[in-house]
């Protein structure tokens, strides 16, 4: 066991490393080809002139404040959907009554494309602050809807039972037995649901906004400043990795009892 | 169904009728510790849809007795026990611990199932002091350290063995000083030898705090090993009522005694 676990741990060193590899070769070949004159600089700019339009609107205070605009949105539309979806999916899964009467209704909105709306919300909201958050509520509201409800629905009823025969009442059930049983299920919604988020506010921030990263590419390729708009991608794409990590790191913490989540070393034989 | 039960008497046992006197007179005599309650079921019948599980079921358990009940699956022995535990409610008839119908769930009864379902997400002193409560660690640990589990205390229950998750569920099931136990076939799935260490552990704590129990099992040896007195249950009636005088007086049966008890209990099931 120990043999098997150490062989483990030293073929992963390398496999973090290798992972790299690729990427790195890519852009290299990148930097070459552009240099070369065998890209043309208007369709892919070298990443070069990527990390040079980074620098600009870093000094010139752009960029920061894009990002600024583009993170609150997120955040705001995040809280307001996976709050909404998570009460829901809490509600709906405890009380019958309450799953009868929305549940369906809940399937029928989710079978809608939530970009579909974005014409009615632009007549709702205008292209404001409000347009934005709700969109991007709406997009983040299902999947953490669905996976918290079906959490709560999938708790095995021999601990519900157990729970009953130990005297839990109704409040303890759902702190000690409802809830902690959910939870894998509930970051699966959340990280859908961040997903869903960025692409969100990418596509609002693309069609109506007067700010933020969209709005900063959509500006550039006005002006035809191809390093700009593919340095939103880029800065788009980190923003991504950056919100799912720390949903990684915040369910390795809760979520520390899953064998999923296990730390090799602290086992005992 | 009392003739049924008198229709097997013809055997060097004590028969059933006269030793309900007897052994309530020695039950009060003979029991240190907490001591047990009374159970009784009178006129019990339980139909789940058109399948009638008991029927008519009438029985009476001293405080302090150790029953072992012994059936084919399906004759109703996990109802009987569900019944008195308060998780089924008779179609007719009437279920008392102590003279108090059971209407549900209740404090002096604790119920041990055929898997330990320990949550995965408590550690296994959250898992036995699953009720909270005032100093419930104290107490938790003390019930672990009965069972021999108190290192194990902050582990979680992933990281123990079958046999040893089914202690922490008999410290969990003692921790509450229970007046009655219930054990629904509860060593089935361990290996032999875990099992006759569980078969001590458990009769070494009934002797010390002599809680009524009740053991669920199809294994006739078990039966044999660990009853002061054996039930067996056939098609929802009782098809023996056996007293077991070697473990009622507390020494060890002869090969031929155990052989004859076992060939007696078999032919009934």
């Amino acid at each position: 066991m120990a043999m098997a676990k150490k062989r483990a741990l030293s073929f992963r060193l390398p496999d973090g490393a290798a992972a790299w590899i690729l990427p790195l070769a890519l852009i290299v070949g990148w930097e070459i080809a552009a240099d070369a004159g065998l890209i043309a600089a208007r369709v892919l700019p070298a990443p070069s002139a990527v990390m040079r339009a980074f620098w600009a609107t870093w000094r010139d205070g752009t960029l920061a404040q894009n990002v600024a605009v583009s993170a609150g949105r997120a955040l705001q539309g995040l809280l307001i959907g996976g709050l909404l979806g998570f009460a829901l999916g809490i509600v709906n899964g405890l009380w019958r009554p309450a799953e009868t009467a929305l549940d369906s209704s809940l399937q029928m909105l989710r079978n809608i494309p939530h970009l579909a709306i974005i014409p009615l919300v632009i007549l709702w909201f205008g292209i404001g602050e409000e347009a934005k958050i709700f969109l991007v509520s709406i997009g983040v509201l299902f999947p953490v809807y669905v996976n918290t409800h079906h959490g709560m629905r999938t708790i095995d009823p021999a601990f519900v039972e157990m729970a009953r025969v130990y005297g839990l009442g109704p409040f303890a059930l759902f702190w000690r037995v409802i809830l902690p049983g959910a939870l894998p299920s509930v970051f699966v919604g959340l990280r859908y649901g961040l997903g869903i988020m960025w692409l969100t506010l990418m596509v609002a921030e693309t069609i109506s906004a007067s700010s933020g990263i969209g709005y900063m590419t959509m500006n550039a390729r006005e002006f035809l400043q191809t390093d700009v708009v593919l340095l939103g991608i880029v800065i788009y794409a980190l923003l991504g990795k950056f919100s799912d990590t720390i949903t990684k790191l915040c369910e390795r913490s809760v979520l520390s009892w899953h064998p999923s989540y296990a730390k090799t070393v602290a086992e005992r034989p | 169904m009392s003739s049924q039960v008198q229709l097997l008497d013809a055997s060097p046992f004590e028969p059933s009728h006269r030793r309900r006197v007897n052994a309530a007179a020695q039950a009060r005599t003979s029991s240190p510790g907490d001591g047990g309650l009374p159970i009784e079921l009178s006129g019990v019948f339980k139909a789940f849809g058109q399948r009638e599980v008991l029927k008519g079921l009438d029985l009476t358990v001293e405080a302090g007795e150790f029953v072992v009940v012994v059936g084919r699956s399906g004759g109703g022995k996990s109802t009987l026990l569900r019944l008195v535990a308060g998780l089924e409610r008779p179609s007719a008839g009437r279920v008392a611990i102590d003279t108090q119908a059971v209407a549900g769930p209740q404090r002096a009864a604790r119920m041990m199932f055929q898997d330990a379902r320990l949550l995965p997400w408590q550690t296994v002193i959250g898992n036995v002091g699953i009720a909270r409560g005032p100093q419930w660690r104290a107490k938790a640990l003390e019930a672990l350290t009965a069972v021999g589990l108190a290192d194990r205390a902050e582990d979680w229950p992933r990281l123990l063995s079958g046999g040893q998750r089914q202690r922490v569920a008999l410290a969990r099931a003692l921790v509450g000083r229970p007046k009655v136990l219930l054990l629904d076939e509860p060593f089935g799935a361990l290996d032999a030898l875990t099992r006759v260490e569980m078969h001590q552990q458990l009769t070494g704590l009934w002797r010390e705090h002599r809680f009524t129990s009740i053991l669920i099992t199809h294994d006739v040896a078990e039966a044999a090993a660990l009853a002061e007195r054996v039930l067996v249950l056939r098609e929802g009636s009782l098809a023996l009522d056996l007293l077991i005088p070697h473990n009622k007086q507390r020494r060890a049966a002869s090969e031929a005694e155990l052989a004859a008890l076992q060939a007696r209990i078999l032919a009934a099931v």
